[in-house]
């Protein structure tokens, strides 16, 4: 075992991990933080995506070590300092962008990252930049609706089915 | 997946020498690494991080072209190389998905060859040169088949120095699954001539349509393929797509590349 600190949601942690254990795994099971969800753990479903460095990273597709020193952010670090949603968690609240919800914590932190790259996506750019992001209830509609509205833009024109 | 030592050098120097030990191997982005390691189709002793190399990192013009480091990522090449070599970002910029690509590397990618991976058209079909710890490679020499190069045992891809033609385009039909290229085709216009590489189609991995590129040599025109076929003798045929399928496919892409290509 060695021992790997980084921070996340702004906080300095650490642990001991073995070389194999999985940024996923270290957040999961090392530091309690849940919410980082792992769906497929082959890299295709986009659950358990977190930022590094500011950078969309699916977190079952790194080794902790490999991010030591990194900043990272996960779901639990979305919500506002008073704990109330974050804008793109109130989005998805607002506009139905979730069912069963497993998927969720990936889509906020993927459609954070791409709201920080480009302000205002159109619908295209939403759904091309949650390429990597399955969702197996919603038919996608409400999560680009939701990632819409996050961006301050009107979506009352948009389809919600 | 199995354990390993893990470590993480600063120079290239220092990943050489920890690529010396028994049973080591590179890591770089991991995309494809990691799943592998999972399924234990590989279970190395020592893993050798080389994301913490900085000369291994960025992109710039050089010498007679464009060298990209090899731990440069693909969304860092999708928007670095835009402005120098359009053709070369817009395919790095549709590698997998964006957390993929935020990780993935283009070292990485040309040491594994995959058979369906992008980036080996983009460097087979520029004609590019593979720097390595010890030495330069041709990529005609480079890629040797399914998941083989001319790579020895230990040795890096440190850089990838891209000549950079007058026009090119990648054009890839996605297998919307894996989000590899079912078959994809880089088509590059050098004052020399033209080159044409295809990726995911065929059995031997990346390869040059040599006819095509004489064709296209003559007449850089969408239709100027129209009078090739191409056997599906040596083609990949599996349930996404048959040999035949695929051959047809290379011939429609590459039209397609030139016309995207102008």
């Amino acid at each position: 075992m060695t021992k790997v600190s980084m921070t996340v949601n702004g906080r300095a942690v650490s642990g001991e991990v073995e070389g194999r254990t999985l940024l996923s795994a270290f957040l999961r099971e090392g530091l309690g933080l849940t919410g980082t969800h792992v769906g497929c753990d082959t890299s295709q479903c986009g659950a358990c995506v977190v930022h590094v460095d500011g950078k969309a990273i699916k977190s079952c597709t790194v080794f902790a070590m490999d991010v030591a020193g990194a900043e990272v952010r996960t779901i639990e670090g979305m919500a506002n300092a008073d704990g109330s949603l974050g804008t793109i968690q109130q989005a998805f609240q607002d506009h139905h962008g979730l069912q069963c919800g497993f998927c969720t914590p990936g889509m906020v932190m993927s459609a954070a990252a791409l709201l920080a790259e480009n302000p205002k996506p159109s619908e295209a750019d939403v759904r091309h930049y949650l390429d990597g992001n399955i969702c197996r209830c919603t038919g996608y509609h409400n999560i680009v609706k939701a990632v819409l509205a996050a961006s301050g833009q009107d979506v009352s024109a948009v389809a919600a089915e | 997946m199995h354990n390993f030592d893990f470590v993480k050098p600063a120079s290239i120097a220092d990943a050489v020498k920890a690529l010396s030990s028994d049973g080591a191997q590179a890591l770089s982005g991991g995309q494809t690494l990691l799943p592998t390691m999972k399924q234990r189709l590989a279970a190395p002793a020592v893993l050798v991080s080389l994301t913490g190399i900085a000369e291994m990192k960025g992109v710039c013009r050089g010498d007679g072209g464009l060298h990209v480091g090899a731990a440069t990522t693909h969304a860092t090449v999708a928007k670095e190389a835009a402005a120098h070599y359009p053709a070369l970002a817009a395919l790095a910029g549709g590698i997998g998905d964006p957390a993929v690509r935020n990780r993935g590397t283009i070292g990485g990618s040309i040491a594994n060859n995959d058979p369906a991976a992008c980036y080996p058209a983009g460097v087979l079909g520029s004609g590019a040169t593979v720097v390595t710890s010890k030495r330069k490679i041709a990529a005609d020499d480079f890629f040797q088949g399914l998941f083989s190069t001319a790579l020895d045992e230990g040795e890096i891809v440190t850089e990838v120095r891209f000549p950079i033609p007058e026009k090119a385009a990648y054009v890839k039909f996605q297998q919307p699954a894996s989000r590899f290229a079912l078959t994809g085709v880089f088509v590059a216009k050098f004052g020399t001539g033209v080159r044409v590489a295809v990726t995911g189609a065929g059995q031997g991995g990346v390869f040059r349509w040599t006819e095509a590129e004489a064709a296209l040599s003559r007449s850089f025109a969408p239709g100027a393929v129209d009078g090739l076929s191409l056997s599906g003798d040596d083609m990949i045929s599996d349930l996404h797509g048959s040999a035949a399928y695929r051959a047809n496919l290379v011939k429609v892409l590459t039209g397609r590349a030139v016309a995207a290509a102008g």
